[in-house]
């Protein structure tokens, strides 16, 4: 009997118990709709989180100052000023550093006629923008001979620039800070949250020198808050960690046997692990779901052995007139095969319209791939293939003569 | 196509000091069985009409399954037109089934969930003929038989008489030499048997088709021309009719 044949029998006879194919199908619908589902929403959220970490800027370091410690006590990081420009300075002078960005910032309110807001601002150098990964969406940065001359001129983040003009273009305006009048050069585009869930358009960026001497006002003059130091390379970064610890122990004269009095982070670390983590869920929840879609299989198992049972007869009838036993289990092996395979189609379409949804309502990014459509129909299949086996076996198996004697 | 060569001169089924035993209690250390079959031999020509005939527990039946390649000896041999079929594999006899043995059972045992026409193809269909083929096939066959007006009715919307003749056109629907008729009027009344052992007379005088029938009734049995009793697991009489 050829193969179109037994599938069309196989057809036959699910279509014969409409209910129980329904059913024992909605078991597969459902395991794979939610590891669909699931694998979807995993994968969104590590594309987001990769997403991040590209908008973050690529092989960071980032030197915070603190953990001093005078007379004995101690304090925390960031609590002491110790870093200064000239620190940053020499740090991008290292072979393993590409540039530096040192970093001063505050809160500060700022006015454009009737409007007023109040949000951090940011001082800055133009390496700034290019460690940082930003892009420019209108006008410009400020140049090197602007920060040397410490001009009033300012960059806005997307959301400050809405709050504080709305609808008008920002750029050649001039709002005032802490009263203060600065010439808008340029408007940032949208980069949304960094890995802490601080919105990084909410800013406004000056230039360095500006802000130190004109608006944040130091009690120690140079000093900055922060260094954010691009690596030349991704393997470079533990070398640069070094070199840079070196440098300013060197720079700060500390003795051996006192702490340092600054931190180097790793963000590029940093955001691995969160970008593990983010996989090792997202593998979780596929994990979860595909549970579901083992009982959906056991289902199977279940039925089939039951219909196996039920048709006893008409395996004997068929085999007395020349079924061979492969023909047999062929046919209950297509059987359960295509319950799993209809099943599947379904539970896809299933979860990526679930997937779609939940990214309409819940505003949470899904990725749906081909690759885990493929996944979930090889799981189906094997599914299909290993639990419809048992059942098609125990039919083949069975002997014409106690077949065909069957009540 | 591996199915019976009718040899000349030569007997269409020999069967050689058959034994068959069950063995009863799979689980007990000693084995137990029971015996069924005592060295059966017998030799069938092609053309003949045989009434195997006995009473229940005689061992008839089971003589019949071996006959008809449902089931193995465990002693002796069985020669079906010169081949040794007694201890083939399932997948040979499956074979030897399909394509040289029709059968034709008590219970019709048609599938109930398939119309008549698809009853009579299906053997078409594992000899590996296509589906429009074996239907056109099954058609002939169903015309032949009186029953072209119930291709598309169900076994459950036929009669006893309607069924049994379904199940006779599926077992002529291979062509084969041999036919196996286990009761098969022990459903019917009297007047649809007479109908149907008709039909067999027929297939068997027109055709030449070998027919072997397992009945416990006499006058049924009458319309064979040979009978051979069985009591007991043995052979106590082998009579021809008339002349062949």
């Amino acid at each position: 009997m050829n193969l179109l044949i037994i599938i069309d029998e196989a057809f036959r006879a699910l279509r014969l118990n409409r209910l129980r194919t329904g059913l024992t199908m909605l078991g597969m619908i459902i395991g794979v709709a939610a590891v669909v589902l699931m694998l979807s929403i995993g994968q969104g959220a590590q594309a987001h989180i990769s997403s991040t970490i590209t908008s973050m800027g690529s092989h960071l370091l980032l030197v915070v100052p603190g953990a001093t410690s005078s007379g004995g006590l101690r304090f925390g990081s960031g609590s002491v000023k110790t870093l200064t420009a000239g620190d940053a300075q020499a740090v991008a002078e290292l072979p393993s550093v590409e540039a530096t960005a040192p970093v001063v910032s505050g809160i500060a309110q700022f006015s454009y006629g009737a409007n007023n807001w109040s949000t951090t601002i940011t001082g800055v150098t133009p390496d700034y923008f290019s460690v940082g990964n930003w892009e420019i969406e209108d006008g410009s940065i400020f140049s090197e001979a602007d920060l040397r001359s410490a001009t009033r001129l300012a960059v806005l983040g997307k959301i400050t620039a809405e709050n504080l003009f709305g609808k008008e273009d920002p750029t050649g305006k001039t709002l005032r800070i802490a009263n203060r009048p600065f010439l808008v050069v340029g408007v940032l585009a949208v980069k949304g949250q960094s890995l802490s869930g601080r919105d990084q358009d909410d800013n406004v960026f000056i230039p360095l020198t500006t802000a130190q001497r004109q608006i944040l006002g130091n009690q120690f003059p140079g000093s900055i808050n922060y260094m954010m130091v691009q690596g030349k390379s991704a393997d470079m970064m533990e070398e640069a960690e070094m070199e840079i610890t070196r440098l300013l122990r060197q720079r700060h004269r500390l003795s051996d046997r006192m702490e340092n009095d600054f931190t180097v982070r790793n963000l590029t670390a940093l955001a691995a692990v969160a970008s593990t983590t983010a996989k090792i869920m997202a593998w979780m929840l596929g994990a979860i779901a595909s549970i579901s879609l083992l009982v959906g299989g056991i289902g199977i198992m279940n039925i089939m052995l039951v219909s196996v049972t039920e048709r006893t007869r008409e395996i004997g009838i068929r085999m007395a007139i020349g079924a061979s036993r492969r023909a047999i289990l062929t046919q209950f092996l297509l059987e359960a095969l295509m319950i799993c395979i209809l099943g599947g189609l379904t539970g896809v379409v299933l979860g990526i319209s679930g997937a779609w949804t939940i990214s309409q309502i819940a505003d949470m990014p899904v990725v749906i791939t081909l690759g885990m459509i493929g996944l979930a129909f090889t799981f189906v299949s094997v599914i299909g293939i290993s639990f419809g086996f048992y059942p098609a076996k125990k039919a083949a198996s069975l002997k014409p003569v106690e077949a065909l004697r069957y009540e | 196509m591996p199915g019976i060569d009718n040899i000349p001169n030569q007997p269409l089924i020999r069967v050689e000091d058959l034994c068959k035993a069950y063995r009863l209690d799979r689980h007990a250390n000693q084995p137990v069985f029971h015996q069924v079959l005592f060295d059966i031999n017998l030799e069938i020509y092609s053309g003949e009409f045989i009434a195997i005939m006995g009473q229940s527990g005689s061992g008839k039946s089971t003589l019949m399954n071996i006959l008809g390649c449902l089931d193995t000896p465990t002693s002796g041999n069985y020669w079906l037109a010169g081949r040794n079929v007694a201890y083939l594999s399932n997948d040979e006899l499956a074979r030897v089934r399909n394509h040289g043995i029709g059968f034709v059972f008590q219970g019709f045992n048609l599938l109930k969930r398939m119309t008549a026409l698809d009853n009579v193809a299906i053997p078409l269909l594992y000899a590996g003929m296509s589906r429009n083929e074996s239907r056109e096939h099954a058609l002939t066959l169903l015309q032949q038989t009186g029953l072209g007006q119930f291709t598309l009715h169900y076994p459950n919307q036929l009669s006893g008489g309607q069924q049994q003749r379904v199940a006779i056109s599926r077992a002529l629907v291979n062509q084969p030499q041999l036919i196996l008729a286990d009761e098969p009027t022990g459903n019917l009344d009297t007047q649809t048997s007479h109908e149907i052992m008709t039909l067999f007379k027929q297939l068997n005088g027109g055709q030449g088709i070998t027919i072997i029938l397992v009945t416990h009734e006499d006058d049924i049995a009458s319309y064979a021309n040979r009978t051979i009793r069985l009591k007991d697991g043995r052979i106590i009489q082998d009579k021809n009719k008339g002349p062949l």
